[in-house]
């Protein structure tokens, strides 16, 4: 009985690897196991080898692993680009149909199962993922009986009868491989706790956070690796009122998101890098006017379309820098699915609150990742729409047209917001430089008492809940391992490794980026002999941006992949490992 | 019940006197009063350019955003709130050249907003430039030699991308101009409505007394008929679009408003937005 293993299929894309994946850890989620699962697709629809890996366990986990136990392979391109990740004595389950074949050097055991075969007998070819995901089971030592519930509920609009035959499908696929190898395989599970739990995507928990939050619009362009927001808020928003509208491109986009805000509802858009390149101009004019705007970035490979379907964490500096002039800004990144859904909630208060628009920063790991997130809890949905006059309360009668002062100087920076149709509101809203009531000046003193005013509503900090995520119990430390958005669980695994070797690590993920916690990292950074800031990207926008802020540069070591790949538990273990090795440490 | 006194404020247009959007802003103030509005109840939101100044003319809601992209924040203001009245202005260095895409998609799209462009076939504000709307051979500082591309034709082009309300008119007819945007606001729609607003600096070709003569008034024709729109298409390509008037209205269309599955009369803006427990719920279930 095994705590933990990785499973990976592989086919042709549109094979029905997805679904075979699905359901398998739907199924196993619901037996209250812990899983991981990542998507490994190309920028097309039909062809091309695509896989899914899963991890599953019994305790939570947020990283794909290194290593590979048991390979399911619709074709051979599967076995020979994916066969290296197996563990010795990990198997290899492979459609008999194409007469599968081990690569030299490969110690796995391959099982020949006849998927399609198999399927044909039951009733249709399109079954052999079925087929596959029974035979896994039987290795996993799950019963058939798992599989009831989620069948029943992806095919009760086909019918029973196309449900009986997916459970067959499953069945005879436990049944082939038990006659194979008997009841006795290595990678049968512990049990799980069999607690309740969810099993979502990045991009579902951000998507439910803006209903929850009570975002009622949302204007977008379909980009991947966003696009899942969207598509689940069509489905939701309109039993909740609201709608989605798909734009022309992404400055319609965030200028729509603009507009309605300043209209009074809670709006959002996302996209990836070159989506949020073509919103600059426009986040500008969201921070020149204080109108709240709640904007996602799923940062996928760059420069240009770069990798659209692959993981990378370059985005980072265009979001604090990429505006002209000067505004107030804040960007957060959540770093698992569960802070993905309470970071959106915040997302929307934030900006209402500071009047400005907040980036939710993530990544193609973290949105398309899938991974179990603890029950969500309603009692945390909190809504704070900061200094927004109600439609219930009376302004004074404004004599003279005069205006309301919509841009008032007050202590902390933050004016009161009225929306258009209020009587007695009248104000100007212009990204010229204005006065206090809207209207454009160009007066020296003036602007300069805008500019402070504007600027001094994030100086003193911000309620955010968790600007930096910590698991730091060394007071002093060998290493400092720090990182953002999908990592999260790639360095707390490399972190166990080397604690396990009587290393003394610290892990800091930074939640808030902007403004940036500078106090809580130099105090992280002064217990460690050496940081080292793990980013999936070239130059070190991470590592910069603490150099600048803390400084301590003597301790920064960056890491960087730009692959396209997530980093592995490994990888990080070893480059840290080297460092004592080359007595750095 | 407000006149279009009330529609004034106390700032004074830094337009240079003999400006045709002196006439459209009368004419917005006299339209909004004539169809019965309130200051309040008005939002106009503007482009970049001499003519983005509007909004901060009127005594109204105003929002001055960014060059081009006055409709697309029209819409989200409007889908915001239904309740308002929501006027888009602008030149047509921001409605045909910026933002094309936007027009063209705002049309198709067919959110209940007015959209006013002060068409002046120039670049003003930065100072003489030439404009989508410059007619070919057109001599400006960026083309010292004559404009050697084709002027767009914005009316045509609404009618093909299946506009619900077209109009034209010109600075020079505060009537005519007062009455088409009272209809503009009236249409159940998009509304577009393209004024000639000469610009008495930069463009000495296009003047008052040019229009004078090559404008054909659609109002002095009695078998002009706004609801056949091969009519409308016919009367814009024998007059090279220098026609002024309603041009084509389809009263029959319905919003985009209308047509949003579970889109309510409540504007969006006005709605309770926390979920109770049992939504919430059921919406976690789906992810179980």
């Amino acid at each position: 009985m095994i705590k933990q293993l990785s499973w990976k299929v592989g086919g042709q894309q549109g094979e029905g690897i997805d679904s075979a994946g699905e359901i398998l850890a739907t199924a196993l989620n619901r037996k209250g196991y812990y899983l991981y699962g990542y998507r490994h697709f190309s920028s097309r629809i039909k062809g091309g080898h695509s896989n899914t890996k899963i991890r599953i366990s019994t305790s939570p986990v947020r990283s794909i692993s290194d290593e590979l136990d048991i390979l399911v392979a619709f074709d051979q391109e599967t076995i020979d680009l994916n066969a290296f990740e197996l563990i010795e004595g990990g198997i290899i389950l492979a459609d008999a149909k194409f007469n599968p074949a081990v690569p030299e050097g490969i110690s796995a055991r391959l099982l020949a199962v006849p998927f399609t075969k198999i399927a044909e007998e039951v009733g249709m070819a399109q079954m052999k993922n079925m087929v596959a995901v029974g035979a896994s089971a039987a290795l996993l030592g799950i019963s058939v009986d798992a599989f009831q519930e989620v069948i029943e509920e992806r095919f009760a609009r086909k019918g029973q009868k196309i449900v009986d035959k997916n459970m067959e499908a499953i069945s005879r696929g436990v049944e082939f491989v038990i006659s194979e190898v008997g009841d006795i395989s290595n990678f049968k599970l512990e049990p799980s706790d069999g607690k309740k739990r969810l099993y979502m995507i990045g991009n579902d928990a951000i998507a439910l956070g803006a209903v929850a939050a009570g975002a009622r619009l949302m204007a977008a362009y379909p980009i991947t690796p966003s696009s899942e927001i969207m598509e689940y808020l069509i489905k939701r928003l309109p039993e909740f009122g609201g709608t989605v509208v798909q734009t022309e491109d992404e400055i319609a986009a965030i200028t729509m998101v603009i507009g309605a805000n300043y209209g009074g509802v809670r709006a959002l858009t996302a996209s990836a890098g070159p989506g949020l390149s073509l919103m600059t101009e426009a986040i500008g004019l969201a921070g020149m006017t204080e109108t709240p705007a709640v904007i996602v970035n799923t940062q996928r490979g760059g420069p240009s379309t770069g990798l659209p379907t692959k993981q990378e964490q370059s985005d980072l500096l265009a979001m604090l820098y990429s505006t002209h002039g000067e505004i107030p800004k804040i960007v957060i990144a959540p770093s698992t699915a569960e802070e993905c859904f309470y970071d959106t909630i915040q997302a929307f208060n934030l900006a209402e609150q500071y009047q400005c628009p907040v980036i939710i920063l993530s990544d193609l790991a973290l949105s398309l990742g899938k991974q179990t997130v603890e029950p969500l809890d309603y009692d945390r949905i909190k809504i704070d729409r900061g200094k927004l006059v109600l439609d219930d309360e009376e302004l004074p009668e404004l004599e003279n047209s005069e205006l309301f002062p919509r841009y008032e100087f007050t202590p902390d920076g933050i004016s009161r917001r009225v929306l258009p149709g209020k009587k007695n509101g009248l104000h100007h809203v212009t990204g010229v430089e204005h006065d206090q009531t809207g209207r454009p000046s160009e007066n020296p003193v003036n602007r300069k008492k805008m500019m402070d005013k504007r600027l001094s509503k994030l100086a003193n900090g911000i309620q955010f809940e968790e600007p930096v995520f910590l698991d730091a119990k060394h007071e002093e430390a060998d290493l400092l391992i720090v990182g953002f958005c999908s990592t999260r669980g790639t360095i707390h695994e490399a972190m166990e490794r080397l604690e396990a070797e009587g290393m003394k690590v610290n892990h800091a993920h930074v939640r808030q980026v902007l403004p940036f916690p500078t106090d809580i990292m130099a105090e992280q950074m002064k217990k460690a002999k050496k940081v080292i800031v793990v980013e999936n990207n070239a130059t070190g926008q991470l590592t910069n941006l603490i150099k600048m802020h803390v400084g301590m540069a003597e301790k920064l070591v960056h890491i960087g992949k730009y692959d396209g790949n997530p980093f592995l538990p490994s990888e990080i273990y070893k480059q840290c490992k080297e460092l004592f090795v080359h007595g750095h440490i | 019940m407000a006149t279009f006194k009330d529609f004034r404020n106390k700032v004074k247009p830094n337009w240079c006197p003999g400006c045709g959007d002196f006439s459209v802003l009368a004419a917005m103030q006299r339209a909004f009063a004539n169809v019965g509005l309130e200051p309040h109840d008005v939002a106009i939101v503007s482009g970049i350019g001499c003519s983005g100044r509007i909004s901060g003319y009127v005594n109204a809601y105003g929002f001055h955003g960014v060059h081009g992209r006055a409709l697309p924040i029209a819409q989200g203001l409007k889908l915001a709130n239904r309740g308002l009245t929501v006027i888009a202005a602008g030149g047509d260095g921001d409605g045909f050249a910026i933002g094309m895409a936007h027009t063209i998609h705002a049309i198709r799209r067919n959110v209940d907003i007015t959209y006013i462009v002060m068409d002046n076939q120039v670049y003003g504000l930065t100072k003489g430039q030439t404009s989508p709307r410059s007619e070919m051979g057109f001599k400006t500082k960026s083309t010292p030699h004559g404009s050697i591309e084709a002027a767009i034709n914005p009316m045509e082009m609404a009618l093909t991308v299946g506009a619900g309300f077209v109009a034209q008119s010109v600075s020079s007819d505060l009537k005519q101009l007062t009455h088409v945007i009272e209809e503009g606001i009236k249409h159940k729609g998009f509304s577009l409505i393209n004024v000639y607003s000469p610009c008495v600096t930069y463009n000495k070709i296009n003047t008052y007394d040019w229009f004078k003569e090559h404008l054909v008034n659609l109002d002095d024709d009695p078998n002009y008929d706004p609801a056949d729109r091969s009519m409308a298409m016919q009367k814009l390509m024998e007059n090279n679009g220098l026609v002024t008037g309603i041009i084509y209205q389809n009263k029959e269309r319905k919003p985009y408003e209308d047509m949003i599955k579970g889109f309510k009369e409540t504007p969006l803006s006005k709605q309770d937005i926390m979920l109770t427990r049992e939504q919430f719920d059921k919406l976690v279930a789906e992810f179980a």
